[in-house]
């Protein structure tokens, strides 16, 4: 099976500034690729190199196959891409500019109708489709830019920052519309919000400075995440040395008096030998805490490193 | 193809959509109604005098070459305000995204985004020439000057419309595009007056002048010389604003 989209070497130069370096990815179908990084990172330069606004100073990009130099028109017959702001004519309603949308993929004529009405469907629009574009809210005119991205049903969904902007409850809603759009298509989603990456993307993938310093699955990351650190508080003070004997336990940080960090490796949790250990000793066991990295972290620490190389 | 008439229906509706086209349509018919009129009205007290001469100009040399003259300048004062937006304002709004990344190529767009002002262009002509064929009720016309006249504001209309949607792309506000399509139109327009000062004449700005072009045909002489010029003068715009497209996706 050939994937989705393939990208290849993408380098892309303003001027002497290196925006994007080096990049290379592949998604397949059923996929939906998180594409975190800072502001400024590369990501819209990176969407937009991927559904031909911009040409690559360096790199191939081939979209189901197809290549986005040689072959655009194919290639972007299976692209649905909402930009970070949404290209809405805001002098059309809703209805006409899906319409006019509609158009420009070459859907057929008599299926216009229904991919429009899906459409609208999928994205909550049926209510608002004869208003002017210009008259609806901020969240409405984002749903719009979605309804344009996946009305002619395109193998690849190429989404830009896709929930700014929305309420909480819009923000679930598009959440799921993702995953949904993730079973039978492509979906790349750009943001810099990370708990989004974690609730509807099977991959992540994370820029910084137009370099790929990561590219994981999800369930790859949140393993990662699970560092294996427990934090311990007792009410005397506990003897470090005589833990430290314990097996699966590599190293303990000391932060307070009766309060301490135990590090220890994933395959062997020491936290049943531990609680044991303290409650023989006559320490006092108060709290035993798992403790979590969240994506935040691993985002910090991994930009971090980055740039200190 | 269809694309292409996708993307000029739209346009050309979307100049309905504002008061834009509507009050162009208006104040074009006002003004040129009144100049029709005036000409009609010159003609009737001519008539008696010209029937004495021998091989006089007749109904359609005095009415028609005037009026279609006058609209000719109307249109270069009016062309630069409906290309302005074209690409210009699709390029602030950042909606032009949406056309690149469609499966239309850059030839589509360009093509289409200029048969949708041609549409609403045809339309003022139309209405232009129904001012002279009202005549007909009550005499005779020479169709065969008519229609040198029509083709020649045709012409002339192509060569404006080509260039406001060039400078549209190349500049970064709609006000600069239509600043700059207005002064080139102009520039062109007025050259031949140089070239007219008898010592002084230019052949090169002779033929640069889209007058002296427009005149040639509007005399009922059709030679390819003008068409072509006209022609040529169109298609390298349409071409210069199709590779300005292009550039889009290579620049910064």
């Amino acid at each position: 099976m050939t994937p989705l989209i393939e990208a290849d070497h993408l380098t892309r130069y303003y001027g002497s500034h290196c925006a994007v370096n080096d990049v290379s990815f592949t998604l397949a179908k059923g996929e939906v690729l998180g594409f975190l990084g800072a502001n400024g990172a590369g990501k819209t330069t990176t969407m937009q190199m991927l559904c031909g606004n911009l040409a690559p100073s360096a790199g191939q990009i081939k979209i189901n196959g197809f290549d986005l130099l040689d072959q655009p028109k194919a290639a972007k017959l299976n692209l649905g891409y909402l930009p970070d702001t949404p290209p809405l004519y805001k002098d059309l309603t809703v209805q006409e500019f899906l319409h006019y949308c509609a158009q420009l993929h070459g859907i057929d004529k008599h299926a216009i109708t229904d991919a429009i009405t899906r459409a609208k469907e999928r994205c909550g629009l049926t209510d608002v489709a004869d208003r002017l574009i210009a008259n609806l809210s901020k969240g409405f005119q984002q749903r719009v830019g979605i309804a344009q991205a996946i009305l002619h049903n395109p193998e690849v969904i190429v989404l830009d920052e896709p929930t700014v902007g929305l309420d909480p409850i819009q923000i679930r809603e598009i959440r799921t519309l993702i995953r949904e759009l993730g079973q039978d298509h492509g979906v790349i989603l750009s943001t810099h919000i990370l708990t989004e990456v974690q609730e509807s993307c099977t991959h992540v993938q994370i820029i910084d400075q137009g370099q790929l310093i990561l590219h994981e699955t999800t369930a790859g990351l949140n393993r990662q995440m699970d560092t294996g650190t427990l934090q311990v508080a007792t009410r005397l003070a506990p003897d470090i040395n005589s833990l430290l004997t314990i097996p699966g336990i590599s190293s303990i940080d000391s932060m307070a008096e009766n309060r301490i960090k135990i590090h220890h490796s994933l395959t062997a949790n020491p936290a049943e030998q531990i609680a044991e250990h303290i409650i023989a000793a006559g320490w006092g066991l108060q709290e035993l805490t798992p403790v979590k990295r969240s994506m935040e972290d691993i985002f910090i620490s991994l930009t971090k490193e980055h740039r200190d190389l | 193809m269809s694309m292409i008439l996708a993307i000029a229906s739209r346009e050309f509706r979307s100049l309905f959509l504002s008061p834009m086209a509507w009050t162009i349509l208006a104040i074009l018919q006002f003004i040129l109604a009144f100049l029709f009129l005036t000409q009609v009205e010159a003609f009737a007290e001519l008539q008696p005098k010209l029937n004495s001469i021998e091989g006089a100009p007749g109904l359609t040399d005095i009415i028609v070459p005037p009026l279609f003259g006058n609209a000719g300048i109307i249109l270069l004062l009016v062309t630069p305000l409906l290309t302005m937006r074209l690409v210009s304002e699709e390029r602030r709004n950042k909606t032009l995204a949406l056309l690149l990344s469609a499966p239309v190529s850059n030839i589509d767009i360009i093509l289409g985004k200029y048969l949708g002002i041609l549409g609403l262009m045809l339309l003022i002509i139309a209405l232009i020439t129904l001012m002279p064929l009202s005549l007909l009720s009550g005499g005779e016309l020479d169709s065969g000057k008519l229609f040198a006249n029509i083709l020649g504001l045709l012409l002339l209309v192509f060569a404006f419309t080509a260039t406001g949607l060039f400078m549209s792309c190349i500049a970064g506000h709609p006000t600069v595009a239509a600043m700059g399509t207005f002064g080139m139109l102009l520039l062109l327009w007025i050259l031949d007056w140089s070239a007219g000062m008898n010592d002084r004449r230019s052949e090169l700005f002779e033929y640069l002048s889209m007058l002296r072009h427009f005149q040639n045909i509007q005399s009922g002489l059709i030679s390819s010389v003008d068409v072509g010029y006209f022609l040529l003068f169109t298609t390298t715009f349409i071409a210069l604003s199709i590779r300005s497209l292009d550039n889009d996706r290579l620049q910064k």
